[in-house]
């Protein structure tokens, strides 16, 4: 349901919730996709990834929430909705008795169309194309992920859904996967890639959620993620140890103050240490050595996801 | 635009390339040749079953006498071997997300499905009462037989007669394809499936013999099976043949739906 005059931006999800049981896999997961964006979904396993891709797709019932697919909702129109949109959730799956060409044969023709014209090119551009005589069952893993692109290409896709798209591929799969996922996004297609490699989503994405247990506890570019409140971690020493860590704890924007021997560790952004270090001078102590030490996105990453609470993590 | 028409079309290439599918077509055939061997060999015959004892009379009496002796196990559970497995083995494979992700409706491919179903149940059936009656007439001649009713058929009408009795023995067998559809759909499990569905299939013989459900027997699937004797009397007897096709649309229909909203409401998780 577009606004009028705007057209409605290829993924919009509100709202989203799945239980099994007791366990809620996906928690209210609200995320908007605009066209041409590179979008990670990024989070470890078990985080509700595939269960949200799932319900993306239409796959599975969402006990609440909804999905719109360039406007349209997977759960009332079915395959209506998912016109321009391809892609696949966890490996990708097919005939093993039948052949790669003989599988993308039948793909081809439930989408109808000219899906059929494409399926030379489309195993050309995953490089399949010599092996598409044989049977799919006899196929490596990254075969079979190279021949889940390729089924997805035949649908001429404005939206591709990616799940896990390089787990288990060789270093020389995942680089070729990627090189092959930026080539599509060149091309103007809109990609959702769920991973749980931040490197993966770092390299290929411009705007990201982090999932965990089921809840987006961030969205927005990796940047800003990295740029956050508390982001840059520094080191502090000075001429009173305790009389820096008095200031620092009446100074505005500066957290996690530490202790390290005669030093003090702090979290704060640029802006306000220049402000600490007025202060500090003000209050008669000399710094003698401010140094930062960047924090790497793996470092927020990793402490987002895997602390305690992950709210009070950012 | 793709159609029910496009899966009912694939899912047929499928079986073709399916090893499943030739290991049921191989019993219908080699059920009739293995009797028509014994038959040659020895002089006796059934002569306890329904035109047992015309086998050696008449080739035209053999396809007759396998249906009576194949109807009860053997035809359903051909028939559940791959309406049982026909969704199940989709969710075995993990391919129904793959297809489920096109531009096909849930519906349609249900339908495609259950066509599918339905005409390798067909197909099986055809091939054992030609197998039966060629088989049959190169060993026993191609001669009149004698009716239920006593009164001699000519073997040009013999022959009708036969078609005619395994088409009124599909009309149970669709009952049985929308059992197996249904239990395909729900457990998302082949093998329970295909024994789910001969186990209820043979669970109803039970109305015969649990005391106070005798009444009720003939209104079961299993009494439905040799309804085309009705064609074998003079003047024929239609009330078995009409009620063969109701009490069979009573369990199909209801199957057949249940299995439909099934497939449509389901998760698609795993895979």
């Amino acid at each position: 349901m577009s606004v009028a005059g705007a057209p409605a931006p290829p993924l919009r999800v509100r709202g989203l919730v799945k239980r099994y049981g007791a366990l809620t896999a996906v928690d209210s997961i609200d995320v908007t996709v605009e066209g041409g964006d590179v979008y990670g979904f990024l989070g470890p396993n078990g985080a509700g990834k595939t269960t949200t891709l799932r319900m993306m797709l239409g796959l599975i019932r969402p006990d609440s929430g909804r999905v719109e697919l360039f406007g349209r909702d997977p759960l009332r129109e079915g395959a209506r909705a998912l016109a321009g949109v391809a892609g696949f959730v966890e490996a990708p799956q097919f005939y093993p008795y039948l052949n790669a060409r003989r599988n993308l044969e039948l793909l081809a023709a439930y989408d109808g169309g000219d899906a059929r014209e494409r399926i030379d090119s489309a195993l050309e551009a995953v490089e399949l194309t010599a092996r598409a005589g044989d049977r799919v069952g006899g196929y490596s893993h990254g075969m079979r992920q190279r021949l889940g692109i390729a089924a997805a290409l035949l649908r001429h896709p404005r939206l591709l859904l990616l799940d896990e798209p390089a787990t288990g591929l060789d270093p020389a799969g995942m680089r070729d996967m990627r090189d092959l996922i930026r080539g599509l996004a060149r091309e103007g297609i809109t990609v959702v890639l769920s991973s749980h490699l931040l490197v993966e989503v770092e390299d290929l994405c411009n705007r990201v959620a982090i999932v965990r247990r089921g809840r987006v506890i961030y969205e927005g570019s990796l940047d800003g993620l990295r740029d956050g409140d508390g982001a840059a971690e520094y080191l502090l020493r000075s001429s009173d140890v305790d009389a820096a860590a008095s200031v620092c704890s009446r100074s505005p924007g500066i957290a996690g103050i530490e202790r390290a021997g005669s030093a003090l560790t702090i979290h704060a952004v640029e802006r306000d240490i220049g402000a600490l270090s007025l202060a500090l001078a003000a209050e008669g102590i000399a710094i003698t050595e401010l140094v930062c030490r960047r924090v790497t996105l793996e470092d927020v990453f990793l402490r987002m996801t895997e602390g305690s609470d992950g709210e009070a993590a950012i | 635009m793709p159609s029910v028409l496009t899966v009912y079309r694939w899912e047929l290439r499928k079986l073709l390339a399916q090893k499943r599918t030739y290991l049921g077509l191989a019993v219908v055939v080699l059920i009739p040749l293995a009797f028509v061997i014994a038959l040659t060999l020895r002089r006796g015959g059934p002569n306890d079953v329904a035109f047992g004892r015309y086998v050696h009379q008449s080739g035209l009496a053999i396809p007759l006498v396998i249906l009576i002796f194949a109807a009860n196990f053997i035809l359903p559970l051909v028939t559940a071997l791959v309406a049982g497995d026909i969704v199940a083995n989709e969710d075995h494979n993990g391919t129904l997300k793959t297809i489920l992700t096109r531009s096909l409706q849930r519906g349609q491919i249900f339908t495609g499905k259950l066509l599918a179903a339905v005409t390798y149940a067909l197909v099986a059936l055809l091939l054992m009462c030609t197998v039966a009656t060629v088989a049959g007439t190169i060993a026993s001649g191609f001669h009149p037989i004698v009716s239920l009713s006593g009164t001699r058929v000519s073997a040009a009408s013999a022959l009708g007669l036969v078609y005619l009795s395994f088409a009124v023995y599909f009309v149970p067998t669709l009952a049985i394809v929308a059992i197996g559809l249904l239990l395909s759909a729900a457990t998302r499990n082949s093998a329970a499936a295909v024994v789910g569905t001969v186990m209820f299939v043979l669970l109803l013989n039970l109305f015969d013999i649990v005391p106070g459900l005798e009444s009720l027997a003939p209104y079961v699937l299993p009494h439905q099976y040799d309804a085309w004797m009705g064609f074998l009397r003079s003047p024929i007897d239609w009330t078995p043949i009409v009620r063969a096709i109701w009490v069979s649309a009573l369990f199909a229909i209801p199957s057949a739906a249940a299995g439909y909203l099934v497939f449509i409401r389901r998760d698609v998780a795993g895979g």
